[in-house]
């Protein structure tokens, strides 16, 4: 059961698409979980603890990413994960406000 | 998108001489600016904007590699360059360790794909320890230049 493998598909909502800060974020939260969990756009699949290769996906606005998750708590971590994407990544929003002046 | 497509080969250091955060940043945007790649007037918003940028976060990811970065109107394309520090500069990174390899980039507001895709490329070269290796133990400008012209020609990643 432990080993079953979680996945969704998540359309990237954020105008900037995963750049640095929300690769950072979606690396953080990953690394939070024991599962070990892929990020896969098209048939880029990366190491979804890894700033670096989030970013090689060079996900746009609009573009489809699927999270996928196996071990322990995959479950829970593919839900955050699912949220963290679909919420678009506010604060970096809030934090390009002031740079917009 | 190409390292030609974006970096500055003017702008190349290979021997960054600041010891600290903000120096590294203002010497990047100073030979940006030197090469011709950004305005003289702009000069200290675009530095002011680069370390806004890293009180977000530290853009220094592990491994001895920091990306500083921001988006400036002052630009039309994205704008890089990359600088070689042989004793290691602390920039406050995810890790700790001291950042030996700067990829510095400035793109315009309005073409965020293109900030990406200069990432996404950034990124997927990074990866590859050779690369790293070569763009680390590089003497010159030219020597750096040269590992960037093998990664576009896909030696590396």
């Amino acid at each position: 059961m432990s080993n079953d493998i979680f996945s969704t598909r998540v359309t990237i909502v954020n105008p900037q698409g995963l750049h640095m800060r929300p690769a950072y974020l979606l690396a953080e939260t990953a690394s939070k979980f024991d599962a070990t969990i892929e990020l896969v756009k098209d048939d880029i699949r990366v190491d979804g603890k890894s700033v670096l290769g989030i970013m090689t996906l060079g996900a746009a606005q609009g573009t489809d990413v699927v999270v996928e998750a196996q071990g322990g708590d995959a479950a829970d971590a593919v839900a955050k994960l699912e949220a963290l994407l679909q919420s678009g990544f506010p604060s970096a929003k809030e934090a390009a406000e002031p740079e917009e002046g | 998108m190409k390292f030609s497509d974006f970096v500055a080969s003017d702008a190349i250091k290979s021997e960054l001489g600041s010891t600290d955060k903000e120096g590294v940043i203002r010497e990047l945007v100073s030979s940006l600016v030197e090469a011709g790649n950004l305005p003289k007037d702009e000069q200290e918003n675009i530095v002011q904007a680069v370390l806004k940028r890293e009180e977000l976060g530290s853009t220094g990811i592990g491994r001895g590699i920091a990306v500083p970065h921001t988006k400036h109107p002052s630009v039309e394309s994205p704008v890089g360059t990359v600088g070689v520090s042989h004793t290691g500069v602390d920039f406050a990174s995810l890790d700790t360790e001291p950042v030996q390899l700067f990829f510095m980039l400035i793109s315009p507001p309005d073409k965020l794909n293109e900030h990406l895709q200069a990432l996404e490329n950034i990124s997927k070269q990074l990866q590859d320890e050779t690369f790293c290796r070569f763009l680390k133990q590089a003497k010159s400008p030219a020597d750096v230049k040269q590992v960037l012209e093998e990664a576009d020609n896909n030696q590396f990643a």
